[in-house]
Order: C-alpha cells, then structure tokens, then sequence
C-alpha cells in the first residue's frame, strides 16, 4: 500500500527571503516528492522549473503551477486565483495546476490583513484579482521574451494562446515547458500590462475546478490523511465547561490501554499518545480528569442570555447616531418594538481540527488547514523554541471551516505544538478531535440579544430606528484588537451600524459582555444576527406602514443601487407579485457583507410545525464574477448553512455551565431532504470582484422567517426556529 | 486478533483489537484515506464503505464482525455506477470543502445501483444520512439524477 505521508518539499527555501511580491530569481527546483494521490497538491513538476514570481511555477513538462496563498476549503481559490493567472498567462486551462503556498508572510500576506498571511472576511479573490493577473502578465512577458531571443524575432510579433508561444511569420511555435529554462534568464517586468475585460477568456467563464477530481476518489489530501513514519496519534480530553484547567489526572487505566504510549497534560486538557487513533480514544476515555473551575464559566446559557436581553434593555456605547431617535419618538405613528435572542452556535466543519506537527532537519514542519498562517507559525514556533522563520507550514485542503479554523489566538497550533514537545519533540505528533471536542469545545458565534425600537408615521414612513445589540466580542484580548475602535468590536453591529435603509433617525448601541465561554467568527460573522434582526424588523415595520417588502425596501434604497438591484433581479426571478402555492407564503430579505450584495426570497411552508424551505431565489452582486459557478454553489452552500442553524443550531450550557450537545444527532445539520431548490442570479457587473464565502449566508434566514410571519403571524424572535415552535 | 477480509479486492489479513471500527484499520493500518472520520456515531455519513455491496458506516462497524466480508472503499469504487456518479459529479462540480464527498459517492453509487431511476424521495431517503456542511445538496441530487439518466443510456 502506497504510504501517504508527504515528503517536504523546501518550497520556502526558494521562495523565501526575498522580500518581494513579484521576484526576480526563478532557481531550477527539485522536484515535488509526492505521493500518487496528491495530484491537487503538487503538480507533475518536471525536474526544472521557470518560478517568475512567488506565485507562478513552469515546469519544463509544461505544467504552471499557481501557489494559492489562501487556504482551500470548499470556496473556491485554488480555481478562482489559478483562473487569473492562466488568463493573463494565455495559458491552457489543461496544464493548470493549483497548491497552497508555503507560510510566509513577506511574500503572501493578506493586503487586508496587514503583514499576516490568512483567509477570511471573504477576502481571497479581491485582495487577489489584481495581484495574481500581474504575476500571470509577468510570467508571459519573460516566456515572450525567451521565446524572441531564441527566434531571432521582435517580442511584439509573437502571440501566446492556450499554451503555445508563436510567431505567425516565421511559424515557429512552443510551449511553455520548452522555453522555461530561457525565460528563467529574463528579467520579470515591474508592471506588466493587463488585459481589458473584453479580451478575456477564462476570467467570467465556468471553468472546472481544479480540486474536484481528487475529491471524487478518495485521493485528495486533507490534514487527517498525513502519516509520517513514527508518528503518534494524540487525542485530548477537554473539560465539559469552558474555561476550566486540569487539577489533577489519574492516567492509570489510561495507560494500560495497549496501544497508548504516553499520557501528558497541556495547558488545554490531557493528552493521550497512541500508535493507533483507536487506541488513543480508547485510552483517552479510561483517564480521569478532576478539573478546576476557577476561571470556567458555570452559569448556564439560559443565565447568560438572560443578562443579555438585560442589558439589552437599555442603550449601551454608541456606535451609530443619525438624527434623533428621542426627539422622532415623540411624534405621532406607531411604535414596534421586539427582542431577539441568537444562540451560541458551532461551525462543526465535516473534518473536525487536527494538525501534524514533526521535526525537520533545520525546524519544525507543521501540516494543517492553517487559516491565518503567520499566526499559527508564529505559535508553533514559540512552543517549540524554534525561530518562525523556521517552521514550515503545508498548508492542507481543509474539510470545511466557516470560521472555524481562523483562529487569532491559535489554539490549535498552540495545543498540537506543546502534545508534540510534551511528547519529548521528537516522534511526530498528529493531534486530532474529535466531533465531541468540536461542538464541545467552545469558539463558538457568540450568543446576542438585540432590542429594537421603530417608529412607523401614519402615512407609512419609517421615520425613527433604534437597535441595542449584546453580547460577547472575540476581538477583545486578542491578536486583533486593534479593530476594536473606541471600545466597539465593528464584528458586533456590522450590518446594523451601516443601516442601508434611509431612516432619517437612528441609534445603535451594544453592550460587551465578557464570558470565559470562547468565541469566534461563524460564517457572515456579525451578519448572523444583525442580518436577521434588521430584515425580519424592517419587514413588521413596512408591513404595518401598509408597503409591499420589495417595493418598501426598494424606497429606501435609493442611495444603494447595488443592495437595489439584487433586491429588484431576485424579485424578478421569483416573479414576486404573483401568489405563492397553496399553505405557503414568500419571504425576502436583502443584506450587504463583504463588499457583496445579496438578496433572497423564500418560499415557505409550515409542515407539522416545522418550516419547510421549498424554493429560494438569490441574487447576488460580487462584482465581476470570475467564475460564475462557483459563485452560484457558494450562495446554494450559503444558504443552506444559513438555514440549517436558523432551523436547528443552537449551543446550550446547562446548569453549572457544562455543555449540552456533542455530536451532530443533538446539534442537527441540514440534510438533503431539508435542502431547497435554488435559483442563483448573477448581477452583471465590472466593479472589482468581491468576496462570495460569507455573503450567500445572512439573508436566508430572514427571508424564510419574514414568510412565516406571513404564515403564523409571528416572527420567531429567537432562534433556532424548530426548538422554539 | 487476525481478520480475513477482500479490502478492494485484495485479500488483507489485519491484526488488530477486534474492537477496532473499520474507520481506523482502512486509514491507520491500511492506509485508505479516502474513507473520512466525521462523527464516530453513524451519524454523518463521512466514513461511508461497502460491505458486500451494501453501504454501511465504517466507524461504527467493529473488525471482529468482519472476517470474510467484501469491504470497498472510495478509492476502489468500480464500475457503471461509480463512473456515471463520477461523471455527473465532475460535471457539475460538486464538491465545495470534499471531505463528506467520498461517503456521499458510496452512497449515490450503491443507490443506483439499488433503484436505477430514483425519484427525489428516494435520493432523500438514500442520501439522509449523508451530511455536507457546505450544503452541495442541490447539486447532490441534480448529480444522482444526471448518472441515473446516463446509464440508461
């Protein structure tokens, strides 16, 4: 049987050190080690290659192999930014291949992120739209370049198409693997000239993905699939409530497990080494772990949601005032007034957190689906007393995140790095959880109340909206701080602080209250909550003004064309107007996040209690749709995430703050009986393209509790749906 | 304990804890990785194999019931069915993050299989236990119909 470990590759060693995005070195590389099965991993790199760039490889076999510096985990960058550069390459799209880029932050940082190498926000394709062109632009004027050297012809009369380099007059032609040597001697271009939209031909088209095939026979390669010879397998015990430390351990049926090799105690819990996984579990679950509770959280949910709706009670710091909402209470209409309550949520990606951590010749090799690379190498250089510089991390396909895995403290990295030095630092070490340790263990979207306030005049305008929001912040004490601006945590009140709806006066607040419960962005982050409160209350307010809730929204949109204009296309692909079927209603709802617009509607009915989703419509505006395909399968992903936590999801503490669920049969997932038709809409468009992950996911749920406002009369005010009905 | 089994057609004699679900001696002894850890429970469907032709969940199937059984796994899934379902799966895309996707293959394959023209009830019921987190679910069943329509040909 082939072993699976992978050999490491010193991808760093020659991209490294160079201290430019764009490098004027191109070394003839060894080739890729590599296992059979890691086609998605490492191209069939010949034995030379052409690297113009950090970005861009040729290999003499004809192969260009683009390094994605954002991690892939289902949305989509191997395809997107492999798309840019086989544009301005001309290349074909059959000798593209796609591999994560080394850890280094001076190359692949994330321009908005600052000097830190990571994925999120939904970022990857606009940080990359520009830069990845270039780096395609600059490998095919050093490949033009080679080539008219070598026939003795003018640069400007050579054409590069699908892979071949020609020059039409003398009939002379090659391919890319050929003249790599030769380019490799050109000097790269400082700015390379782009193409204009209309001579594209990948960009805007549906190209297939490169990741696919590898998923479809088991031979894609994601953390848990790495063996390295020597390795342990380590799982850890973590407490049953967050925050709480080892006080003491018995590890002595622990250790008679056969298979277990050690026993250690870290500062996240006990780590139980075994040559075997089933060991390891085995052993884990013969410990016993007295823990101290000192700093863990012991109030229930019910306990911690009821201080939030407290506070939510009255207005908390201020993070956004127009007009004065005091003064337009005053005046004559109606006032609506509702309370919201969301869940702490997990993000239960299908591949649960694990990480292979072993020693290299000169450091440390670490081998996850690492989010935020410069952190997570920072860290595991820290545990292991090594320089950053000398921790090599591969970056591995990932089964799924959606917020998961970016992690500001690195907890992950932290808790592989010390199982493996607490192991002595030698054997590698694969630390992995299991489904248990990831609904149990915290970082979950925070639990949020929001109180709202409008006032609706006689004649139908909204004139006053006030929304106080609390709850817990993650950026606080951690490595992201620095966007927490005058005491507000932006990913708290983003989506209400930036009302799009013209309400002439407006007052939104938030309350942080701290808990030692861990928390962190899920997917759409502060748009989980603010996305529903302010569609679902929007939607009452229109309502009783007497508007249709497209054409009420549409009025006060008059300023956004983009939020506009998804509104107005996914009404016209739903034909809204036009009586749903009968015992269902439609609901809509539109949201802006992460530079994109999206708008849904629903089609829902009401079966033995349960909302059923029937039909969605979406419409989204991300800019120039790179590949339209993908976009269509991140807003269906989108929403069905969306839908199935609205429906299902919540986290709750007990009495005495120990978590409640564990795996998926008390913390439900959509399934595919439960999954609508959908119906994706693209906006055309020539802005920049913008992000696609996070924005499919906030609208859904509003628009299905708008229709079943119109179904029961009532806007579930707390989520999820089916446990409050 | 040493058990007989046929692992993709190959006879493989494995010693091991009879204990020891099907999961971890096809990825840590036998190193066929395609075959994913989701739940443990039988609940997500990730570690979907075939046993004797059957679609069945490895985490939870114990070594020692196994001696004499047919196991086959992603990465030996042949034949008319497995190629249709490939095909419409590459044809549509479907993947997003893929880790789920070996078990939903297993199981679309032994569906078809099983019920040559399957409605939307049956690719449900089928495909219940089958969890993506990225939710491909509407190209899932788009792609199960498309390979049901190709092999008839």
């Amino acid at each position: 049987m082939a072993k699976l470990g992978l050999e490491s590759p010193s991808r760093r060693a020659f991209l490294g050190g160079t201290g430019a995005l764009v490098v004027a070195v191109a070394l003839p590389l060894k080739s890729l080690a590599q296992s059979g099965a890691a086609k998605v991993l490492a191209g069939e790199a010949g034995a030379q290659s052409f690297a113009p760039n950090a970005f861009v490889r040729i290999a003499t076999d004809d192969t260009v192999t683009v390094l994605i510096k954002h991690i892939e985990f289902g949305q989509g960058p191997f395809t997107g930014l492999a798309t840019l550069v086989a544009e301005e390459l001309d290349a074909d799209w059959a000798q593209i291949r796609a591999e994560h880029a080394p850890a280094d932050a001076t190359l692949y940082a994330n321009a908005a992120f600052g000097p830190i190498q990571g994925t999120g926000g939904s970022t990857a394709m606009a940080v990359s739209y520009e830069l990845m062109r270039k780096a395609g632009a600059a490998a095919r004027v050093m490949l033009v370049a080679a080539a008219a050297k070598a026939w003795s012809v003018p640069p400007a009369e050579i054409t590069v198409a699908k892979g071949v380099v020609a020059h039409e007059a003398t009939g002379r032609s090659s391919g890319f693997g050929a003249l790599a040597e030769a380019a490799a001697q050109e000097a790269p271009p400082a700015e390379p000239a782009l193409k204009t939209p209309d001579r594209f031909v990948y960009i805007g088209k549906d190209m297939p993905k490169l990741d696919t095939g590898g998923k479809l026979d088991g031979s894609a390669l994601f953390t848990l699939d790495v063996y390295r010879d020597g390795m342990l397998t380590a799982v850890v015990a973590h407490p049953d409530k967050l925050g709480a430390k080892v006080a003491s351990v018995d590890e002595t049926a622990a250790r008679a497990v056969p298979g277990v090799v050690d026993v250690k105690t870290l500062g996240s819990g006990v780590a139980v080494y075994a040559e075997t996984t089933f060991a390891a579990l085995k052993g884990r679950r013969a410990l016993a772990v007295a823990w101290d509770e000192t700093g863990a959280e012991t109030r229930s949910s019910a306990e911690i949601a009821a201080a939030a709706q407290e506070a939510a009670r009255g207005r908390g710091a201020l993070a956004r005032e127009a007009g004065s909402v005091d003064e337009a209470f005053k005046g004559e209409g109606t006032i609506l007034q509702a309370e919201y309550l969301f869940p702490y949520l997990a993000h239960a990606p299908m591949e649960p957190l694990d990480a292979v951590i072993a020693r290299s010749e000169d450091g440390i090799e670490a081998w996850m689906g690492s989010q935020i690379q410069t952190l997570d190498q920072g860290t595991i250089a820290a545990v292991c007393g090594v320089e950053p510089a000398k921790v090599a991390i591969h970056t591995m396909l990932a089964g799924g995140s959606f917020g998961r895995r970016a992690q500001p403290t690195s907890h992950l990295a932290a808790e592989a790095a010390q199982a493996f030095m607490a192991a002595g630092g030698t054997r590698p070490v694969k630390l992995m959880w299991t489904r248990e340790d990831d609904i149990r263990g915290g970082y979950y979207r925070p639990l949020m109340a929001h109180r709202l306030r409008g006032l609706v005049a006689p004649d139908g305008a909204i004139l006053a909206w006030e929304q106080v929001i609390a709850g817990q912040s993650f950026l606080a004490g951690s490595p992201f701080e620095g966007m927490v601006q005058n005491g507000i945590d932006p990913t708290m009140v983003e989506g209400a602080s930036d009302l799009h709806y013209a309400i002439p006066n407006l007052h939104v607040s938030v309350h942080t209250l701290p808990s030692p419960v861990t928390t962190l962005w899920w997917r759409s982050v502060g748009h989980t909550h603010t996305g529903y409160a302010v569609e679902t209350f929007l939607d009452e307010l229109l309502e009783r003004g007497g508007k249709d809730p497209v054409e009420g929204r549409l009025a006060l949109l008059a300023e956004e064309p983009r939020l506009a204009g998804v509104l107005s296309r996914a009404a016209e692909i739903a034909g809204w107007g036009r009586a749903p079927g009968e015992g269902r209603a439609f609901g809509v709802a539109a949201v802006h996040s992460f530079n994109s617009y999206v708008a849904q509607i629903a089609e829902v009915s009401i079966e033995g209690g349960v909302p059923r989703v029937h039909r969605v419509w979406c419409a989204v505006d991300c800019g120039l749709a790179v590949n339209p395909n993908v976009v269509a399968a991140q807003m269906e992903g989108g929403i069905g995430y969306g839908l199935g936590a609205m429906l299902f999801d919540e986290i709750t503490l007990e009495a005495g703050g120990a978590v409640r669920q564990s795996n998926f049969h008390d913390y439900r997932s959509l399934r595919i009986g439960e999954m609508p038709e959908v119906e994706v809409a693209i906006v055309p468009s020539t802005e920049n393209p913008t992000g696609v992950g996070e924005p499919g996911v906030p609208p859904i749920a509003p628009a299905v509790a708008n229709a079943m406002r119109r179904l029961t009369g009532r806007t579930p005010r707390r989520l999820p749906v089916v446990a409050a009905v | 304990m040493v058990v007989s089994l046929s692992v993709n057609g190959e006879a493989v004699e494995v010693d091991a804890d009879p204990d020891t679900p099907l999961l971890w001696v096809l990825r840590d002894h036998l190193r066929l990785t395609g075959t994913k850890f989701g739940c443990g429970i039988a609940q997500c469907g990730a570690c979907t194999v075939h046993l004797n032709g059957q679609p069945r969940r490895a985490c939870v199937t114990p070594l020692g019931s196994l001696d004499g059984y047919d196991v086959t796994t992603i990465e030996g899934l042949k034949g008319p069915e497995a190629d249709a379902v490939r095909a419409a799966w590459t044809a549509l895309d479907t993947p997003q993050c893929g880790y789920c996707q070996s078990g939903q293959i297993m199981t679309a394959a032994a569906l078809l299989a099983a019920v040559p023209s399957p409605g939307d009830g049956d690719i449900d019921a089928a495909l219940a236990g089958n969890i993506c987190r990225c939710a491909t679910y509407v190209r899932i069943r788009k792609a199960v119909k498309t390979a049901a329509a190709a092999l008839k040909g």
